[in-house]
């Protein structure tokens, strides 16, 4: 079955009237079971406004399973804009096509550039994010692939949704993950953000992991922008999704990301509040649904937040983000595509997460596994990162 | 203690929709699948069968006159009632089975098939190798497949990729009697699974069949313990009841003795969410 299927056959209002009619019995129910045994009922009691007088059993628990599936450990990776070009109008973006603002997209030598300085900062698994538009399709990603392969191990996009047979041969350049936020799953709200552009198509979007999964690409990201519309209701949706995906495309990988509605060029957005305490009901209520997935805490949050919710049931975490093209090296005043809270460096996170007793995980994967035998060229410029990592 | 939410209480949440047990189409109200091997008359047979409420029965290939013959077997069954699936235990390799099972669907006149492959005579453990192929080959001809298989996660997810109807993963090794001793690979195929999943095999009474709809399996294939029980009849009822327990347990959501992962323990002495403030009222 495809996922959309799936989706049509839940309302998302009679999914946000069930989250909020669970009861504390509900959630007691959900804590009880053993690990990897919650289901998608549970889940909904987690989510519910019931729970919230259990948040700290929730933490508990997340923190508990994770340290035993991951270790005290925290994977950290940097995003790499490779254009703010984009041919969408959303509500929330500042790439979206009605802001007058410098397009660009980067060029071999700044791609180049970028991927010296992250490297330089001790990254070994970069995000590549563009907006949408038909100038950074295939062709355009299979080449940044293709020029970013020897400088790190593990090479992931956040891109526009793509054809499966496209999936399939930027696999084969190279690419180990996809991340594609759904941003909301309540179809009105969707629609109402999206005003324009390909991605107002919201089958297209819902069918992307199954895409995914059937291309064979080894990890699969999720998330849902929470402030669009109700943000239990939206997570719900996104722990059905992450059940389909887990059940259906069962040799892929998972992650979860948790992008909130931030300030950004281009006006306000009405915001259904979702606060940093929902944040951490959120993540720990997929922590308990999903021992397995990774999930990912932003540089959207605020540093005094990070600092104390990372051990909450995060696995993975952007440091030192630039979200503008060229904002590493080439081009660093060019617009961002929201603000980062945490000003700090990569040296400095992973500092403080050794403080912590949590190991900075630079490299979690290798481009062997993606098919590309024998040692990577030399490094590019810049000092050489093994001196960071130890 | 939550009162309990039957059809005259509380609605029911939405997302979870009650599921009859559909295997192919076909609806089961009973979750009891009964073996046809093993008992001491036809006569022992039909009435414990009966008494066990059971929709579906497999018979032996091997057991069964095709030519046409009166049959000790098939002579008792009331077809009508039950719906037949034939089993190919005696085949040693998929070759052999898709021979039996060809052979099956001309004398029973069904497409159904529960697909055992065990080549060795000893445990009769089913061959991972044999049953993932047949039942590649045999979906292709048309058949709704239901392999008889270890306690294997990976091997049930290949099973349902290449088109099993069910998959049936043994409990212990058939005919001991030991109950769920493959508990924790069951757990994991029960988790994953698109298509239904019977445990078959080694269940030797009502309490491990209850226990094994507990944990969400959507049926279970009982044989021996019934048949080779000193009155059938009444073993084949015991374990009616024990299926239904368990089944009417794993809906009503069923609470666990122990502690889960998650329930709430001693307080810590350093809060982890402290820092987030208490919730809004």
């Amino acid at each position: 079955m495809n996922f959309i299927d799936l989706w049509r056959r839940h309302e998302f209002g009679a999914v946000a009237k069930t989250i909020a009619s669970k009861r504390p019995a509900d959630v007691r129910r959900a804590l009880g079971r053993a690990r990897g045994s919650v289901d998608l009922e549970d889940f909904a009691a987690l989510l519910s406004p019931a729970a919230s007088p259990f948040l700290e059993d929730m933490a508990q628990a997340s923190q508990r399973q994770t340290v035993e599936r991951f270790g005290r450990t925290m994977r950290l990776f940097a995003p790499l804009y490779l254009s703010n070009a984009c041919a969408n109008v959303c509500t929330y973006c500042g790439f979206s096509a009605h802001n007058r603002i410098r397009r660009k997209v980067l060029s071999d030598p700044e791609i180049l550039a970028e991927a010296g300085a992250l490297r330089s900062r001790g990254f070994d698994s970069v995000l590549l994010v563009t907006g949408e538009t038909g100038r950074v399709g295939r062709d355009y990603l299979s080449n940044a692939l293709r020029l970013l392969r020897p400088h790190f191990s593990g090479l992931w996009i956040e891109v526009q949704p793509l054809p499966e047979d496209d999936y399939a041969a930027l696999a084969g350049d190279g690419l180990s993950a996809v991340l594609v936020y759904q941003e909301t799953y309540d179809e009105r709200a969707y629609l109402r953000h999206h005003l324009s552009g390909p991605k107002a198509d919201i089958a297209w979007r819902l069918g992307t992991p199954d895409r995914l999964g059937r291309a064979g690409i080894k990890r699969i990201g999720l998330g849902a922008l929470f402030g669009l519309s109700d943000w239990r209701a939206d997570a719900w949706f996104t722990g059905l999704h992450l059940r389909h995906v887990e059940t259906v495309h069962w040799r892929t990988r998972t992650s979860v990301s948790f992008p909130r509605l931030r300030p950004h060029e281009g006006g306000e957005v009405p915001v259904t509040p979702f606060g940093e305490r929902d944040l951490v009901q959120a993540a720990c209520a997929f922590r308990l649904l999903s021992p397995e997935a990774e999930l990912s805490l932003s540089t959207r949050e605020s540093e005094a937040f990070r600092n104390r919710a990372f051990r909450l049931g995060f696995t993975s975490m952007s440091a030192g983000s630039r979200t503008n093209p060229g904002g590493y090296a080439s081009a660093p005043d060019s617009l961002e595509q929201f603000e980062v809270d945490d000003g700090r460096s990569p040296q400095e996170v992973a500092a403080f997460l050794r403080s912590q007793g949590y190991e900075p995980v630079w490299k979690d994967w290798d481009s062997t596994y993606d098919g590309f035998a024998g040692p990577r060229r030399a490094r590019s410029p810049g000092n050489a990162p093994e001196a960071l990592v130890s | 203690m939550e009162p309990a939410r039957g059809a005259a209480g509380r609605a029911r949440p939405t997302p979870v929709i009650p599921r009859p047990l559909v295997i192919a189409g076909a609806e089961f109200s009973s979750r009891l699948f009964v073996g046809t091997g093993k008992f001491s008359s036809g006569e022992i047979m039909r009435r414990s069968l009966e008494a066990s409420g059971t929709q579906l029965v497999t018979v032996a290939l091997s057991r069964v006159r095709t030519g046409g013959e009166p049959d000790d077997i098939l002579g008792h069954l009331d077809t009508g009632r039950y719906r037949l699936l034939p089993n190919t235990s005696g085949t040693r390799n998929a070759r052999e089975a898709v021979l039996a099972a060809e052979l099956a669907r001309e004398a029973l006149g069904t497409n159904w098939l529960k697909l055992e492959i065990h080549p060795d005579p000893k445990y009769l453990m089913p061959d991972p190798v044999e049953t993932l192929l047949a039942t590649e080959l045999l979906v292709k001809r048309g058949f709704i497949v239901l392999p008889y298989v270890h306690a294997d996660p990976v091997l049930c997810k290949r099973l349902e990729e290449a088109g099993a109807a069910a998959v049936m993963p043994l409990g212990s090794p058939i005919g001991s009697n030991l109950g769920l001793e493959s508990r924790a690979f069951l757990e994991i195929i029960i988790a994953q699974s698109r298509v239904p999943v019977i445990v078959d095999a080694g269940l030797g009474a009502p309490s491990h069949a209850a226990a094994a709809l507990e944990m969400g399996a959507d049926a279970v294939l009982v044989n021996t313990a019934i048949a080779s029980a000193a009155d059938p009849i009444a073993m084949a009822e015991a374990f009616r009841l024990g299926v239904e327990a368990g089944r009417l347990a794993r809906e009503a959501g069923l609470a666990r003795a122990e502690a889960g992962d998650g329930a709430p323990r001693a307080s810590a002495t350093s809060p982890l969410t402290a820092f987030l403030g208490e919730a809004a009222p």
